[in-house]
């Protein structure tokens, strides 16, 4: 078929992109009964949701390595399990210290506190508080995660009982709850932490969760809020645990995949969407990149608002008002990742041989000083000279990543500008940045660079030409609360819906944002269904409620 | 018959004096004590080198509460403005000074867009503000949803916003908690005049202009009408004015009269104890001093609920701001500045960055290389801040946090010279210029007058620390759990600045729940 020629193959609904909320939404519209296709631009699926193997026998989580958010309602209704979906959570997290201590995260909730008392008694007891207002935190922030946030100026029936049911759960937390919560979302992890431990490295323990994706420091105000990103999931019912998806993050994607193909709904690797078509205000369809046409009266963009508004639509039908919105969208990218194949095991003398932390999440920054130095770097437009790592070596839990004997190590790197000092990223800048990486784990673990085999060095740059996020921002925009909920992205437009008809936001660059949650995917769909007259079929509301 | 004893008012600063006034304008026997040998606290004029005098910790007067100046007369109990309206400039180095007056920027080197842009960025922080000054001139509500009644006062702070309209409603729920950094990026191009902006925006605080919340903090700023004046004879005129008020309805204040602690009765406060050994009896208490001096210096948190005494423990409270004064024999001639604008407020912050880059050292206890600094020559409109043909600097200098790693008596005198530098980058003459130099870090501050941290606003002005959260939730209605004692330093609601209204606000409540004798 040569380029001109139209297909004129015509579906209920067409998804752009196949990362994890796209595939969700085009899953849940298929179990509705819609004839549903996804058009992915790369020739495999999963946007940053994958496994692959760029090292003969390694597979790589080459972009999110972990998982913990992705909803169990969803995982659930599309029976991810029976797709083959298996995961397997891993044991706790250390925080290394210069002077060759540590401080264990353990899984068991005694010795933890043991281990945190060995430090600082009074931080032992503090953990319990903050243990305990950190998950209300959570609860409250869970029962929205599957809602679409109301329209705050609306005067319609389902903004006013949206804001009702709000206005219920924070009268809900009670006076003292309020004023907790509210400034829970104003104050910047630091002053968060500050009000609970004494110790400088228990605070930096538990500061990495604030910072992770954000181009924030641990004392910007808002970053306390980031931490619900990575406390409000769980792994089988167990909140706050974090775990591998067995086989590699892209068993999440493949898992969706084989839930939407169980329905019917198709998926075309290979097809970069060159425009959105309409016809007035309806969409009518997509253009690939081909020049081949694909209609559908609906459109689900998974791209975030920049490139879908400002990069698929006709720049004539769009308001200007919107275009300053979609350009004042801050999509800043903060995080660089290697993946590395090692020949053995590195070993960390801190924590001595077949320590069960081993296999859990290793963190090197011991001061609250040390992180807010890695945040004044980006803004100077370098990588962090004293970055702060989230280290796994997942093929300790899961073998099926490496061949016998050897293995994979996913090093999570903040902060890393998308570009050095306003230019593009060179060889020699890559270079340089794997070193002060390897600098620091070699810190802890001496002879760590004899092991590596081959080390995949990925930049903001690399994570935006491969995946399609803006600027290498992991969670499609900021999680900054002027870009939360009503806000996110931007107010007017925080219901999933785009300015045509027919025409919807389903990626993180919606409420409730980042991490693999494929809630943005769902409450997506919920919205589709809803124009088409049947709302139900997609999981509303938090099923622990 | 024995009277009933009085109400004390702890601290004769502004706010301390202006609740004083409105106490005794409703007829109650009301008592200042005030630790120093003059009421006035931070609004003060001190002579600091001979024939020198200047206002020593605020400078200007940019939000005086309309309200208290009306009600109490300030004018015919002697207030003078030398001058109102003071324009800001902002200086540079090496090119002629950018000069706002209202919403128009004028100077060299700005583009038809800047100057466009400038008016709708003041259109849409005068349209913001204005919600909350509606929000300042009332006591915060508190959030006990119960039912309809104790959410009307909170609908009606959701209205104040709601009656913007749907597109301004909008656009406020989404810069409201932004970086101001963030924000002006979306308005301006022009590098000086974000950074004149962005330094409105942060005076005072400990944040710079990426941290977010700091859309707020200009906000604030801007409520209090944005227009900046000078008091004849300095800040203490204003303090002058309104003790005179306050005796005048009948207060008594009394200086050099240290508190030291509270006598509590019963879960009441029912006298104190001078650091003089003396006693006093009261029939309630209110005090003007920050909130953690109060509730846990003089009170003592043995009389407080545990979860409370946390809360006020954990009041964000360091000080960034310095104070610099200068004597000089001549007037100084700041590079690309008119003659004209010389007693205006000039502001030295040429751009953003730089703003963020002074602010990064006090993250961790360290100074500003470079600093901030908001200047103003008090002389150029007062002849008696200085000798004829001579002049006072006074400048608010960031940032210099009061917890400085190397201890502010080793870092003073290095600091002192930091600041001259950066004056002489501008005018190259200054040193030559000097006749006596004066720098107050704010541990001096701390110690003259007597605020924890020795931070102006009595505990950082941020969004978790505002409305009913100030100073902490269950004494943001200015009454304290401890019966009879109440709160009006500018560590309460509204906050800080010279405003007055804490004290106008704190007179109302405990007028409301204090029955007269």
């Amino acid at each position: 078929m040569s380029a001109a020629v139209k297909s004129r193959q015509r579906y209920d609904a067409i998804v752009i992109g196949a990362g994890h909320n796209g595939l969700t939404s085009a899953a849940f519209l298929a179990r509705a009964g819609l004839k549903v296709m996804v058009l992915e631009r790369n020739s495999y699926i999963g946007g940053a949701a994958v496994s692959r193997e760029l090292h003969q026998g390694w597979i790589y989580s080459n972009c999110s390595y972990v998982c913990s958010l992705l909803r169990p309602e969803i995982y659930r209704a599309l029976d991810l399990a029976r797709h083959g979906l298996q995961i397997v959570p891993y044991g706790g997290g250390v925080t290394f210290t210069r002077d060759g201590d540590y401080l264990g995260g353990y899984v068991d909730k005694d010795v933890k506190r043991r281990e945190i008392a060995r430090h600082n008694a009074h931080d032992a007891d503090a953990w319990q508080r903050y243990s305990r207002d950190t998950m209300r935190q959570c609860r409250f922030i869970r029962s929205l995660l599957l809602r679409t946030p109301p329209d705050p100026t609306s005067l319609k029936l389902r903004d006013l009982r949206e804001l009702l049911y709000l206005g219920k759960r924070f009268a809900d937390l009670g006076e003292q709850g309020i004023y907790d919560t509210i400034r829970f979302y104003t104050l910047s992890i630091a002053d968060y932490l500050a009000e609970y431990y004494e110790s400088d490295l228990v605070r930096a323990n538990f500061s990495g969760s604030g910072i992770i994706g954000t181009a924030l420091g641990v004392h910007s105000p808002g970053t306390a809020y980031v931490l619900l990103h990575h406390y409000m999931g769980d792994v089988d019912g167990q909140a706050g645990a974090w775990g591998y998806a067995r086989g590699g993050m892209g068993a999440v994607s493949k898992a969706l995949a084989g839930a939407l193909q169980s329905f019917g709904g198709e998926i075309r690797t290979d097809a970069p969407v060159e425009k959105v078509l309409n016809r007035g205000r309806q969409v009518t369809g997509v253009v690939l990149a081909s020049g081949e046409e694909i209609l559908a009266d609906r459109v689900l963009s998974n791209l975030d608002p920049k490139r879908t508004f400002l990069g698929l639509l006709d720049q004539k039908s769009l308001q200007p008002d919107l275009v300053a919105k979609a350009r004042n969208f801050k999509i800043r990218g903060s995080s660089g990742k290697l993946n590395i194949a090692l020949d053995g095991l590195p070993e960390f003398p801190a924590l001595g041989r077949n320590h069960p932390l081993h296999c859990g999440d290793l963190h090197f920054l011991d001061s609250m000083a040390r992180f807010e130095r890695a945040y004044d770097d980006w803004k100077d437009g370098r990588w962090s000279r004293d970055p702060y790592l989230d280290l796994l070596i997942p093929s300790m839990t899961d073998p099926t990543m490496t061949p016998a004997g050897k293995h994979y190590m996913s090093v999570f790197v903040q902060y890393v500008p998308p570009k050095v000092q306003g230019r593009d990223w060179t060889q020699a800048d890559r270079d340089a940045f794997r070193d002060t990486v390897f600098d620091q784990i070699e810190t802890q673990s001496p002879g760590f660079r004899k092991l590596v085999l081959h080390a995949e060095v990925r930049t903001p740059l690399e994570l935006e030409n491969e995946v399609g996020l803006t600027e290498g921002n992991i969670f499609q925009g900021e999680l900054t609360i002027d870009q939360l909920f009503f806000n996110r992205p931007f107010p007017g437009f925080a219901q999933y819906r785009g300015p045509l008809r027919g025409l919807y936001l389903c990626g993180s660059a919606t409420h409730p944002g980042g991490g693999v949650m494929a809630a943005p995917g769902a409450n997506a769909a919920r919205e589709v269904l809803l124009d088409m007259g049947q709302p139900e079929g997609v999981p509303e509301g938090w099923s622990d409620d | 018959m024995t009277e009933r004893a009085p109400i004390i008012v702890v601290g004769g600063g502004h706010n301390g004096l202006v609740c004083a006034a409105y106490l005794a304008r409703a007829g109650r026997r009301v008592l200042v004590l005030e630790a120093a040998a003059r009421a006035g606290g931070c609004a003060a004029t001190h002579e600091f080198h001979t024939g020198f005098k200047v206002s020593s910790i605020a400078h200007l007067l940019y939000g005086l509460d309309a309200q208290v100046a009306g009600d109490l007369n300030l004018t015919q109990h002697g207030l003078v403005l030398a001058q109102q309206n003071l324009r800001s400039v902002a200086l540079h180095p090496a090119a002629e000074a950018l000069v706002f007056e209202g919403d128009s920027v004028s100077g060299a080197g700005l583009a038809a867009a800047d100057r466009d842009a400038f008016r709708r960025f003041i259109a849409a922080r005068r349209r913001f503000a204005a919600v909350l000054a509606s929000w300042h001139a009332a006591p915060p509500p508190r959030l006990a949803l119960h039912g309809w009644r104790d959410a009307l006062p909170v609908g009606k702070l959701g209205w104040s916003v709601r009656r913007l309209g749907r597109k301004e409603m909008r656009e406020l729920l989404r810069v409201a908690t932004m970086s101001v950094d963030d924000w002006l990026n979306e308005y301006f191009t022009n590098a000086r005049v974000k950074g004149a902006l962005a330094l409105d925006a942060v005076l005072g605080a400990r944040a710079g202009p990426r941290s977010g919340g700091t859309v707020f903090t200009s906000l604030h700023r801007a409520a209090g009408g944005g227009s900046y004046a000078v008091p004849q004879g300095g800040m203490g005129a204003l303090s002058a004015a309104l003790a005179h008020a306050a005796t005048a309805a009948g207060a008594e204040i009394r200086c050099q009269a240290k508190v030291a602690g509270f006598e509590v009765v019963a879960g009441r406060v029912s006298g104190m104890r001078l650091a003089s050994g003396e006693t006093l009896a009261c029939s309630a208490v209110v005090s003007a001093l920050d909130p953690q001096q109060t509730l846990l210096g003089l009170l003592g948190a043995r009389h407080l609920e545990a979860e409370f005494a946390r809360r006020v423990q954990h009041v964000r409270a360091t000080g960034t701001a310095a104070k610099l004064h200068l004597a000089l024999s001549r007037a100084p001639e700041f590079h690309g500045l008119k003659t004209q604008d010389l007693g205006q407020r000039l502001l030295i912050a040429p751009d953003a960055d730089y703003v963020e880059r002074a602010f990064n050292p006090a993250k961790y206890g360290e100074y500003s290389p470079q600093p901030v600094m908001e200047v103003h020559l008090p002389s150029v409109h007062d002849a008696s801040m200085a000798p004829a043909g001579q002049h006072v600097l006074s400048a608010i200098v960031q940032y210099a946090p009061h917890n400085l790693a190397a201890g502010w008596p080793a870092a003073r005198s290095r600091f002192l010279e930091t600041c001259l530098e950066t004056l002489s980058r501008h005018w190259p003459g200054l040193r030559a210029s000097i006749l006596h130099a004066e720098l107050l870090t704010p541990a001096d501050i701390a110690g003259r007058v007597g605020i924890t941290g020795g931070h102006w606003h009595h505990g950082e002005l941020a969004l978790d620390q505002y409305l009913m959260l100030r100073p902490v939730p269950g004494a943001a209605q200015y009454a304290t759990p401890v019966g009879g004692l109440y709160l009006c330093s500018a560590g309460t609601h509204p906050g800080g600045g010279v405003l007055g209204t804490s004290g106008r606000l704190a007179a109302a409540q405990l007028l409301a729940r204090e029955a007269a004798p």
